[in-house]
């Protein structure tokens, strides 16, 4: 689960990490005052959304507007607010379509010396959490690593201690950091770790991490990701979500407990299993046709499910055929196929769907598609499958 | 031959009482797997449709001989019950529980790593010697005893592979469930050792997925150690970077993880990848083919 920059700080400002003033605001009048409060001769007004590349960002109504925008009064904090309000900041990671800003987040401007990077992730590698900083702040990290991977540097964080003092005076002397800021690092850095282990993060993410020209640490931006799979000892965060930033058909698939990823294509897929899911997906690309999803129904669906998962494919004005590849496993057929045909009758097909059944009585789940008079294409193996699902498109 | 399970093998549940776990018990003591009981604490000296139930796993181990837990713990429970099994000395422990905090599996590797036990899963469909044992969710006749040792990632497309090998009339010596999370017990190496070193195996289907390095570390594993013919499968290859796919561990981050550089990194280790899905089977009969080919010239 992804949180926005303005939660990330307050949250890393409750842990000790220092973090720039900012206060949050809805309407341009919020901007305004929220300019007047910090009280600086600068502010900076920033977008908040959950992608990444929003200074560089600009948005649909307003070409000129940049997402992230230096302000030097109340007057000019509450112009730029309107046209970013309500408005869509595409970004290199929004995609053509963009994200709407509901809220800004307005904050001191700082005396910057330097800019650094800082990550905590866990490390599939070493098997346990990392924390990595670099000299280019600000930059993108992945292409930091393909271009000038020496400039990456990490140490190993102790998943019951956490960062060691020595591991933060070794890594900020690796960065040249010199003089007080060198002690504040032996803070900031094992803050952020601790952070991190505290609040089982997938990502902890200070970018860049600003040395003031008083020699101080600050986060100017904050990434913070969680581990889904630990919400349930975290149910405080789960207030931050906000679902305005996710994909309607992924929360509503989450909700039905399905894995559903939107694509880009015209073949919906109802698969059981992640990997034979993703693997339907190669498969009708490798035949000529395009995936519109990948959706998985898990172990156990029941006929509720199934349901909602044709209602979700089909709520994709893209989808023009769909496809369905059940192995059945300790889940049967014929289970898979009961629940098929009566997800067929409420959904009400208007387009071709093909099914291929594999495993746990197929030879009762076939004869029960075949009575069925439904028109349902069946397949006999993957390749056929796909052969048939692609040539119902074909003009 | 085979490898992790045997004649040898005795089985413990860990969660028996629950639904799932009692289930699966059933089907694996149908299938002929000696599962000699179960642990739920505080249920220690009742019966579960004939499976005695112990309140811990050194007592259950004391009491049976099992040398063996299958795991169908909650969430939230499941680092817990893994660390119990350790500390009781199980030799195997296969964790089929899906959702486990990653921090949690920090721990538990650490611990499992330091120990002489081995973990198979989390989030995995088990261990199956076919015609011996199965310890896990898979439905044991699409296995047939054979002589290809199976690793995977996912669950139902194990069970594709080993269909499709049916189908090409090989069996499989053992098929392994990893499992699909960024951190898991037993991994692609572990077992390309294994099943390099078991008389009772001659060829290796290794399915991948996006997300993570364990393929790349295993091609370049293969090349230096690896002298039986394997062949593979990556699954993925149309996922689009940043979504993860189902699995935890499912997911292309910062560009790295791609199908398209695993399966490069395979081929270059010389195995046969299958380009489609449907080709597992007839990858492995490629790999063996061209093995015996080369022997020849």
């Amino acid at each position: 689960m992804k949180i926005h920059e303005y939660q990330a700080k307050q949250l890393l400002a409750a842990a000790g990490v220092p973090v720039p003033r900012g206060i949050v605001a809805r309407t341009p009048e919020e901007a305004a005052a929220a300019f007047d409060t910090l009280a600086g001769p600068l502010a900076v007004v920033k977008s908040q959304i959950h992608a990444g590349g929003r200074g560089k960002g600009r948005f649909l109504e307003y070409p000129d507007q940049p997402g992230v925008v230096l302000v030097r009064s109340a007057d000019e904090a509450r112009d730029h607010a309107t046209r970013m309000l309500g408005q869509t900041l595409v970004t290199v990671q929004t995609g053509d379509s963009g994200k709407t800003v509901n809220t800004l987040f307005v904050e001191a401007g700082l005396d910057i010396a330097r800019e650094i990077y800082l990550g905590v992730v866990v490390d599939r590698e070493s098997n346990g959490p990392v924390l990595i900083v670099s000299s280019e702040g600000g930059m993108n990290i992945e292409e930091v690593a393909e271009r000038s991977p020496e400039k990456i540097l990490s140490e190993p964080v102790d998943s019951g201690y956490g960062l060691h003092a020595f591991q933060a005076r070794k890594l900020a002397y690796q960065l040249e950091l010199s003089g007080t800021t060198v002690r504040h690092a032996e803070r900031f850095f094992p803050k952020v770790c601790q952070f991190f282990l505290d609040n089982d993060c997938s990502m902890t993410e200070i970018n860049p991490l600003v040395v003031t020209t008083d020699g101080e640490l600050l986060a100017l931006d904050a990434k913070v990701s969680f581990d889904d799979n630990a919400m349930y000892r975290h149910k405080e965060f789960l207030e931050l979500r906000d679902l305005s930033e996710e994909d309607e058909s992924e929360v509503r698939a989450g909700k039905a407990g399905l894995s559903y990823v939107n694509l880009d294509g015209n073949i919906g897929c109802l698969v059981n299993g992640a990997g034979l899911a993703m693997s339907t997906m190669d498969l009708i690309k490798l035949h000529g046709g395009e995936p519109a999803n990948f959706l998985d129904v898990g172990g156990g669906a029941n006929v509720d499910q199934v349901t909602e998962a044709f209602r979700i494919i089909l709520s994709d004005g893209n989808v023009q055929a769909v496809l369905v590849n059940i192995f059945g496993g300790i889940m049967q057929c014929d289970t898979i196929v009961e629940a098929l045909l009566e997800a067929y009758e409420k959904v009400g097909f208007t387009v071709p769907l093909v099914v291929r059944l594999e495993g746990t009585n197929v030879d009762i789940a076939r004869t029960m598609l075949e009575q069925s008079g439904r028109d349902i294409i069946t397949a006999s193996d993957l390749t056929d499958a796909a052969q048939k699902v692609v040539g119902t498109l074909s003009p | 031959m085979s490898i992790l399970v045997d004649q040898q093998t005795r089985v413990i549940c860990q969660g028996i009482t629950g639904r799932a776990g009692l289930f699966h018990s059933q089907q694996c003591r149908e299938y002929g797997t000696p599962l000699v009981g179960g642990v739920t604490p505080g249920k220690g000296g009742t019966e579960i449709d004939g499976f005695p139930v112990f309140d811990s796993v050194m007592e259950a181990r004391n009491q049976t001989d099992a040398n063996t837990s299958m795991i169908f713990v909650p969430p939230p429970y499941c680092a817990d019950a893994i660390l119990e099994a350790v500390d009781a000395g199980i030799q195997l422990i296969v964790a089929i529980t899906e959702g486990i905090p990653v921090q949690d599996m920090i721990s538990v590797k650490q611990a499992v790593d330091a120990s002489g036990s081995r973990l198979v899963g989390p989030n995995c469909p088990g261990v199956i010697t076919p015609g011996v044992a199965k310890i896990g969710i898979m439905p044991g006749y699409i296995h047939q005893p054979g002589s290809v040792g199976l690793i995977s990632k996912s669950g139902t497309l194990t069970y594709e592979a080993a269909w499709q090998l049916g189908n090409v009339g090989l069996g499989q010596s053992t098929a392994v469930g990893i499992g699909g999370d960024p951190i898991i017990g037993t991994g692609f190496n572990d077992l390309l050792e294994l099943f390099e070193e078991d008389e009772g195996t001659e060829a290796i289907l290794m399915i991948g997925e996006i997300g993570g390095t364990a393929e790349i570390q295993a091609a370049d594993y293969i090349r230096q150690h690896v002298t039986k013919p394997v062949a593979g499968f990556i699954a993925g290859k149309t996922a689009p970077p940043g979504k993860r796919m189902g699995h935890a561990g499912a997911i292309i981050s910062g560009g790295s993880g791609t199908a398209a550089e695993k399966i490069e990194a395979l081929q270059a280790a010389g195995v046969a990848v299958a380009e489609s899905p449907a080709d597992m089977g007839t990858a492995v009969q490629r790999a063996i083919a061209s093995r015996a080919a080369a022997r020849q010239s």
